[in-house]
């Protein structure tokens, strides 16, 4: 049964939805959808589209192995420090872009907190594709923490403290009864994050530089290319949105699959 | 709760209008379009016609060149136009949006930046730079093409580990330590103080960057147009200019 929405509610609603649509929907006109297969073999924009789907994987997956665990683990803390947590792995979602690259320049920079031991023993990290997927992972492990922690709190504790009972270890806890019904959660986070992570322009292009097949991204690439040629460039945004779409819309259906089974 | 909503409405109304106020109707107002690499030379001599010009405003517009065509193009309405290449003063003048002739007033040229001290001892486009971490502006934006027109006339072959989109971006990646060297214009190593040593490059006169100002057609103060380029090409406008490091014409 459908449950009917006031009438100022609707009206608000479909006023956010043209305010988000619409302008996506007005670039999707303007893109040179002719030219698009020609502007696209070009090697600057094969070599940006390869680079960003080889980062974007691998700061999803780093976001996965580093943020599913901090998210376990704010769930289990308690009254000041659950806050203080809450807000220190919030706070890169909510930085300017460029700031975000000015921290990471001084913590991973040649001179930074980090990267000046690192320079010592001959590891510099600025200029690599590395430096990228740093930039990408630092911005979007947020995404993932926030969702899985927001769905850890609706988890049924009385299952986990069950096995726990009939003595099951710790980690068969977590892979047998929690991990399972984070599922839906993890699909949506694990999206967010690669959404958020393909689109990484500031924190990027402050900490590590632009160099085609190394540090040039999409979005870099769009960003230059706005300079000379804007068909390109929007050709380039076409994909990019396309490939975001494909992405929330790909793990969507992946959590409904898990859920129904 | 249409109250509410009123109330919210009127809110986000008034906190957007706020920023654009009207200035008095008796104060005249002068649109200046100018290069970003213009902002604090223009800002300087923009308080002295000011102060020359009593119940004169100079409101200024600073943003890449290319931009401000496209601003232009677009219908803006302004009276002075100084572009940082003859390209875009070109691209303005062809499409029938400037009015009388165009003037160059400064020029600039490529140098290189290095750490305090020059570490890595650079001297120039030449060997000295092979093993060190070089950044440059890409061919796609004036600073990188003109990076590229030097290279080519010096025959050397740049390895670079950045080719950056803004050359602030080329500044930023020195001052921060992440680069040993950048290329540069002269007036962004002036800019840029006690944070980077300019190495001159032997040879950079070869690639010479000019700026032309000129009034706008449909200026809505072609008299007070007039007489900022008067101000920008005369000795007061060569002294501020000369002091940031442009070289004049």
């Amino acid at each position: 049964m459908i449950r009917p929405l006031p009438g100022w509610a609707a009206t608000l609603a479909i006023i956010g939805a043209l305010f988000m649509g619409v302008p996506v929907v007005a670039l999707l006109l303007r893109v040179p959808w002719l030219d698009v297969p020609r502007l696209l073999v070009s090697p600057a924009a094969t070599d940006a589209l390869a680079l960003s789907l080889r980062t974007c994987l691998a700061s999803t997956l780093l976001s996965l192995l580093l943020g599913l665990p901090l998210a376990l683990a704010l769930s289990r803390l308690r009254g000041r420090w659950k806050t203080v947590g809450r807000v220190l792995a919030t706070v890169p979602m909510v930085l300017p872009p460029v700031v975000a690259g000015l921290a990471l320049l001084v913590t991973f920079g040649r001179r930074g907190l980090i990267g000046q031991v690192l320079s010592v023993g001959g590891i510099e990290i600025g200029f690599t594709t590395i430096a990228v997927v740093i930039s990408q992972t630092f911005v979007a492990m947020p995404f993932l923490v926030v969702a899985v922690e927001g769905a850890l709190r609706s988890v049924d504790g009385e299952a986990e403290l069950m096995a726990a009972t009939l003595g099951a270890s710790p980690t068969r806890v977590l892979w047998q009864v929690t991990l399972p019904a984070l599922g839906p959660a993890i699909g949506s986070g694990a999206s967010l994050a690669a959404a958020r992570a393909l689109g990484e322009f500031g924190a990027t292009v402050t900490f590590a530089g632009s160099l085609q097949g190394t540090t040039r991204t999409l979005p870099l690439e769009i960003y230059l290319q706005r300079e000379v040629d804007t068909d390109t460039s929007l050709a380039l945004a076409a994909v990019l949105i396309g490939l975001a779409a494909l992405l929330v819309l790909g793990t969507g259906v992946l959590g409904r699959v898990r859920t129904s089974r | 709760m249409r109250r509410v909503l009123g109330l919210v409405v009127g809110l986000l109304i008034g906190l957007a209008s706020t920023g654009c106020s009207s200035p008095a109707s008796s104060e005249r107002t002068v649109r200046v379009f100018a290069a970003a690499s213009l902002t604090k030379v223009f800002t300087e001599l923009g308080g002295q016609f000011e102060k020359s010009h009593p119940g004169v405003r100079v409101v200024f517009n600073f943003d890449g060149s290319s931009g401000l065509v496209d601003q232009l193009k677009g219908g803006a309405k302004a009276d002075v136009f100084a572009s940082a290449d003859e390209k875009n003063m070109t691209n303005t003048v062809n499409a029938s949006l400037t009015s009388g002739q165009q003037v160059i007033f400064a020029s600039n040229v490529l140098t290189l930046v290095t750490a305090p001290g020059n570490p890595k001892k650079i001297t120039g486009l030449n060997s000295t730079l092979t093993g060190t971490k070089l950044v440059i502006c890409d061919v796609a934006v004036p600073c990188g093409s003109a990076t590229t027109a030097l290279a080519a006339k010096l025959g050397i072959t740049l390895d670079p580990k950045s080719k950056e989109s803004k050359v602030t971006d080329v500044l930023g990646k020195v001052t921060s330590g992440e680069a040993d060297a950048g290329i540069v214009y002269a007036t962004d190593a002036r800019g840029a103080g006690a944070k980077v040593e300019a190495v001159a490059i032997p040879g950079a006169d070869q690639v010479v960057n000019r700026y032309p100002i000129s009034v706008l057609a449909g200026a809505p103060q072609p008299q007070l147009a007039a007489d900022f380029v008067q101000l920008v090409t005369a000795q007061a406008g060569k002294d501020v200019l000369g002091a940031a490091g442009f070289g004049l014409p």
